[in-house]
């Protein structure tokens, strides 16, 4: 990929992009130091947050979002579906929860693919999937603290993934409204799998909570936002940091999302 | 090529925004809207022995536009947030220490979204509610709870229903945001009230459809539904359809 040659060819169309971008210089050094720190197969990401940022739309298409929500929801089908099948692990009096979830998730998955057939699209393979991630969990069906602890950071993971996709549905009302349907659906199983676990059904700060392992902190990561569309609001609210962090749930990028997922997913 | 409008990308501003001129020109694409929406209205309102229901065109008007959805959003949250209240002031005797708990938590929520809409509304934040909690046994837990299952519950719905209602480019993006912000949030505590009303980890599924899709409804049934626990009379007939 040529970097220079596009944005040349960017010139050509819109001669004010630099204006948009702050200047051609910063767009290629931005480009620079990204360079440092992002493998070569990043940089058409980069390229779309730059696009996004120089003309307020994304790159991501409906059709886009609808397969990416769809790997998601594959995931999650499959977390539960391997888990209720499972014989070594003893789920207790929280079977019927996890079947109703299971269920939903099917729900989804199946929901999303007609939407993609629907819409002219093609819908993703589905992954094989390794809850393990390489023996990092490896007693995931049969340990039911494992069990609980993957469960909550993917319906939390859930929740914050379709919330990052919301602005690019914009252009489909229907879909939009759908995307939002299933968006609270997670925060519901989200809330249940936290208070099975002993914690709150919101997040406090950016905390994983007790017994997350650490490596499901990415999770959780810039949650503890309180200033919101520039209000301060413990301030404006007298309410504390900690509970003002609680009743916002942030978005994550789908970037973020995919390095997440990606650890289970078999290559 | 013709210049679009920028995002705001860090949100700030969005007071500022709500007065500027752009503003305006939502306002006369949603004034057109409002006068044919008024009519269906008046022909849809109310049975003859029902003197509650007042003409839509009266009472605190909620405005048009991205502002007006967000007063839409602001009236429930103030509705949510005067009966937590309530709840922690009342309740005690009624409930656990572990459901006070959660009360307590919902109510600080509550309030960080109310004071949150009024502080982003300026100058366009309708007035405060008066809201009737007649119907309502704060001594009792299972009016308690089966309450705050009935506000989260429309919570839920009305932010769902309401996202497409914002407009789709520049600050709009950032309120669609902001409602997906909230609305998980008014999720997460309709799941955990529905936990606690029966002990045994439902989250309410009865509000899920066959495709795995929580409910989502425009602003007329949810204040609606509302009506009852709202005193002051609320005119939503120019909001976005």
């Amino acid at each position: 990929m040529n970097i220079f040659k596009i944005l040349q060819d960017i010139e050509k169309t819109d001669a004010e992009v630099y204006d948009r971008l702050s200047s051609r210089r910063k767009a290629m050094s931005s480009f620079g130091s990204m360079g440092k720190k992002v493998a070569l197969a990043a940089v058409p990401l980069a390229m779309g947050s730059m696009f996004k940022k120089a003309y307020g739309q994304s790159t991501n298409s409906v059709l886009d979002v609808l397969n990416y929500a769809l790997t998601l929801e594959y995931l999650e089908y499959n977390f539960y579906d391997q888990a209720l099948k499972s014989s070594g692990l003893n789920l207790g009096a929280n079977r019927d929860f996890f079947t109703e979830v299971r269920n939903n998730e099917l729900a989804h998955v199946n929901f999303l693919k007609a939407a993609i057939s629907g819409a002219g699209g093609t819908p993703v393979s589905e992954p094989t999937f390794d809850f393990s991630a390489n023996n990092t969990f490896s007693d995931w069906n049969t340990n039911l603290q494992t069990f609980l602890a993957l469960s909550q950071a993917f319906e939390d993971t859930g929740v914050r993934a379709y919330k990052g996709q919301a602005t690019n549905l914009v252009s489909n009302s229907d879909v939009l409204t759908a995307a939002l349907q299933i968006h609270s659906v997670e925060a519901r199983h989200a809330a249940v799998v936290r208070r099975i676990r002993g914690l709150k059904g919101w997040i406090t700060n950016d905390e994983r909570g007790a017994g997350m392992p650490s490596q499901t902190q990415a999770v959780y990561d810039g949650e503890a936002q309180t200033t919101q569309a520039g209000i301060n609001v413990p301030q404006i609210s007298g309410i504390s940091a900690a509970g003002v962090s609680e009743s916002f749930d942030e978005p994550l990028d789908m970037a973020t999302v995919n390095s997440i997922a990606g650890l289970f997913i078999k290559k | 090529m013709t210049k679009q409008s920028k995002p705001v990308e860090n949100g700030e501003g969005l007071s500022k925004h709500l007065q500027s001129p752009m503003q305006r020109r939502t306002f006369f694409r949603y004034a057109s809207a409002s006068a044919a929406a008024a009519t269906i209205l008046l022909t849809t309102s109310c049975d003859d022995d029902d003197d509650d229901m007042t003409p839509p065109t009266s009472g605190v008007d909620l405005g048009s536009g991205d502002s007006g959805i967000l007063n839409y959003a602001y009236a429930l949250e103030q509705l949510e947030a005067a009966f937590y209240t309530a709840v922690v002031a009342q309740s005690g005797s009624a409930l656990t220490t572990a459901e006070m708990q959660v009360m307590m938590d919902l109510k600080n929520h509550e309030v960080a979204h109310r004071e949150f809409f009024k502080a982003a509304l300026g100058q366009k934040a309708i007035p405060a509610l008066e809201v009737n909690f007649s119907s309502i046994n704060f001594n009792d837990k299972n009016s308690v709870l089966q309450t705050a299952r009935t506000f989260e519950n429309l919570g839920v719905a009305a932010y769902n229903g309401a996202g497409k209602l914002f407009t789709d480019t520049g600050v709009g993006l950032d309120y669609l945001v902001l409602a997906g912000k909230i609305v998980s949030v008014e999720a997460r505590h309709a799941a955990a009230i529905d936990d606690m009303i029966s002990g045994g980890n439902r989250f309410g599924e009865e509000f899920i459809d066959s495709n795995g899709l929580d409910r989502a409804l425009m602003p007329a049934d949810v204040l609606s539904a509302a009506a009852p626990f709202i005193s002051t009379k609320i005119n939503f007939s120019n909001l976005p359809k």
